[in-house]
């Protein structure tokens, strides 16, 4: 095994584990370019998305497809719920306390998951095999091809939804600012909700399409949830490149760290770039100074 | 209805009263500290489940010597605090005259000062070898050491001609007791380790660490973790199409392990108690009817099958209950009697303690498992 393939290798790993990371910090940004606040409830998106479509496919012995949809539904429902319950009641919150209540949620889900669904790991299997592929030495399988297609076609979904259509300009608009968003006639509340249900349904796919490699259980939202959320820190808190090239950056660093470096670092890795980002360019290292933004 | 709800509360008295009349003396109090919940639940239920199936037998047969069983379970959540506050309930506020577990190395530490201050017999349920190295006189164990694990696994790959070999072991308590005696024993077996990686326990990919070991010239892949860890190993092994034989440890025996690795698991060797193989096993072998029995019972009340941790409370309980045939119902007649066990065949292998050892098993406490056809098969 020479040197090139191994190179080959971690570079192709790191992209992978990087193309999740950007689709989860997806999340973290469409919630927090609506309202100013960071959805740390958003790695339990992921944990409902894979540990519902194992519920509906095995203890429902539904076939994939309508598996998924329904696993996506649901969670997307609870998205709905959580704003409705726990952030609209608390309109005039400042955004820390906004902040807190979505930790709480988190910590909610994932008991209310527990007791659901038990403490033990499930594995979904993989969409189409689990044969590994050979590109210039490396290997990858099948499944990682999913979450290269999926990711990009929620990116260029996203890319066209926030500056082609109506509704996107609009939940931009409230982004800028909220207060001038309603004098034009856009409703607030129904952006800040439309919000939730987008983010909640990308997260959800996440943990599905990646739960045939990684498996799921109740508590697998967590580490997910915070590499997601580097992701989008280095990403600048965009719902653009920016959170992609911050995913596919963390995930090469860390694959790289852990091949030439030590695994023991590997989430040590992340960390630290967490905290540089935030000490050095907190404004995340792709996105000019905004000024605007106090 | 305020009346007649006081009147239904006395006849309620009144019958609990004459009902524990009519069970003779009080119960034998035994306690249970595991892990039910938190990351070692997975020794921590089936541990809880087993023990308490024995004594409900127990007490349908008639107890010991006609007094009933009582068990008293705490959960630790895996957190040597909380074992430590439930060590001091059990023994001031329900007297307990034995305890069974903690179920992990950590809560065994944490509590055994305590123990043998207070002088209560405690069987751990936990494998690190400090529990009963050096032998303290009221502590005993009955998961199998890693050292006899590890034996197993060199004995194996010397047969086989193979003597470099990598390691990739899980970053908490049980991985780095694995690989500090995959290190110790490879050193005196003459083996070399080409490399030694790690992963976190949380870890979702481990393709890196293989990629590495994949360029080295290791003839052999030795994984040190609990589920889920090494079913990514495994899966990720398949993924690099690494042809290497891989060896994972005891931690991962039992069904929940093929069925999250999948094809991936097909040809991987481990060490395991007899319980995964039990009707594979000789007729002659002294374990083989409670192994059967304790399966058949198991999974007829909880719907799975029982494994090899649900094992270490049983090998636990029958000891205590043996103890207590011979010798009584105290602490001090309860530990004499532990110490004085002489090949009592259990789920986990055939203990046999004495003064210089409260361990009581040896490295035929192991067998040799591969997974086939999404199977356990004893290896010969």
């Amino acid at each position: 095994m020479d040197n090139s393939s191994q190179l080959a290798q971690y570079i192709l790993s790191g992209l992978s584990n990087g193309a999740i990371y950007a689709l989860i910090g997806f999340g973290f940004a469409i919630i927090h370019n609506a309202t100013g606040i960071i959805n740390f409830a958003q790695g339990e998106f992921v944990m409902l998305g894979g540990m519902l479509t194992i519920f509906f496919l095995v203890f429902l012995q539904l076939p994939i497809v309508p598996a998924i949809a329904l696993a996506i539904t649901l969670a997307t429902v609870v998205g709905i719920a959580f704003e409705r319950l726990a952030i609209r009641p608390l309109k005039n919150a400042k955004p820390l306390s906004l902040i807190i209540i979505t930790i709480g949620a988190s910590i909610f889900l994932r008991g209310a998951a527990m007791l659901i669904w038990g403490k033990d790991t499930h594995a979904l299997p993989a969409f189409s095999g689990n044969d590994p592929l050979y590109i210039a030495g490396a290997t990858i399988l099948p499944q990682h091809l999913w979450i290269f297609g999926i990711s990009i076609l929620i990116i260029i979904l996203n890319k066209a939804f926030f500056n082609f259509t109506i509704t996107g300009k609009a939940m931009r608009a409230c982004a800028y600012n909220s207060y001038a968003a309603s004098l034009v006639g856009i409703d607030v509340k129904i952006m800040v909700l439309l919000s939730f249900v987008i983010s909640s349904a990308i997260g959800s796919m996440a943990g599905i399409i990646i739960a045939p490699l990684t498996m799921t259980s109740y508590d697998v939202g967590i580490m997910l949830g915070l590499k997601g959320f580097i992701a989008v820190i280095i990403g600048g808190m965009s719902s653009g490149l920016g959170t992609v090239m911050g995913g596919l950056l963390l995930g090469l660093l860390e694959s790289l760290g852990a091949g030439y470096i030590s695994a023991s670092y590997k989430d040590a890795i992340a960390f630290i770039i967490l905290l540089l980002i935030l000490f050095v360019r907190p404004e995340g290292l792709f996105k000019k100074k905004e000024t605007q933004r106090v | 209805m305020f009346r007649s709800g006081w009147r239904i509360f006395f006849v309620l008295v009144i019958t609990m009263f004459m009902a524990g009349s009519v069970i003779a003396a009080d119960p034998i109090k035994i306690g249970a500290l595991l892990s039910v919940s938190g990351p070692a639940a997975f020794l921590g239920e089936p541990e809880r489940n087993t023990a308490q199936m024995l004594v409900n037998e127990i007490n349908k047969a008639g107890g010991i010597k006609g007094r009933q069983l009582e068990l008293i379970v705490i959960d630790t959540q895996g957190d040597a605090t909380k074992a430590v506050q439930g060590v001091n309930k059990l023994i001031k506020d329900d007297k307990v005259v034995a305890i069974i577990g903690p179920s992990t190395t950590g809560d065994s530490m944490a509590v055994i000062p305590i123990v043998e201050k207070a002088e209560i017999p405690l069987i751990s349920c936990a494998a690190g070898i400090k529990i009963t190295d050096p032998v303290k006189k009221w502590i005993f164990k009955t998961a199998q050491n890693d050292v006899l694990a590890v034996a197993r696994i060199f004995e194996y790959l010397k047969k086989q001609k193979i003597n470099k070999i990598s390691i990739l072991t899980v970053s908490d308590g049980f991985g780095s007791s694995g690989r500090e005696q995959l290190v110790l024993q490879s050193k005196e077996a003459g083996f070399q380790i080409i490399s030694d990686e790690t992963y976190g326990p949380k870890d979702t990919d481990m393709t890196a660490q293989l990629t590495k070991i994949r360029g080295g010239e290791a003839q052999a892949i030795i994984c040190w973790g609990t589920n889920p860890g090494p079913a990514i190993v495994a899966r990720n092994v398949k993924q690099l199409g690494i042809k290497l034989p891989l060896f994972m440890s005891h931690g991962v025996s039992s069904k929940k392990f093929i069925e999250l690795a999948g094809d991936a698991a097909e040809g991987i060797i481990l060490p395991s108690g007899r319980v995964i193989v039990a009707n594979q096993i000789s007729n002659k072998e002294l374990q083989k009817k409670k192994l059967l029995s304790y399966i058949n019972n198991y999974s007829k009340l909880y719907n799975v099958e029982g494994d090899h941790f649900g094992g270490h409370a049983w090998d636990a309980m029958m000891l205590i209950k043996g103890a207590i045939e011979r010798g009584g119902g105290n602490p001090a007649a309860i530990r004499d009697q532990l110490e004085k066990t002489k090949k009592f065949a259990g789920i986990g292998g055939t203990f046999s303690y004495s003064p210089q050892d409260h361990a009581g098993l040896t490295k035929d406490a192991f067998v040799l498992v591969q997974v086939k056809n999404q199977a356990w098969t004893l290896v010969k």
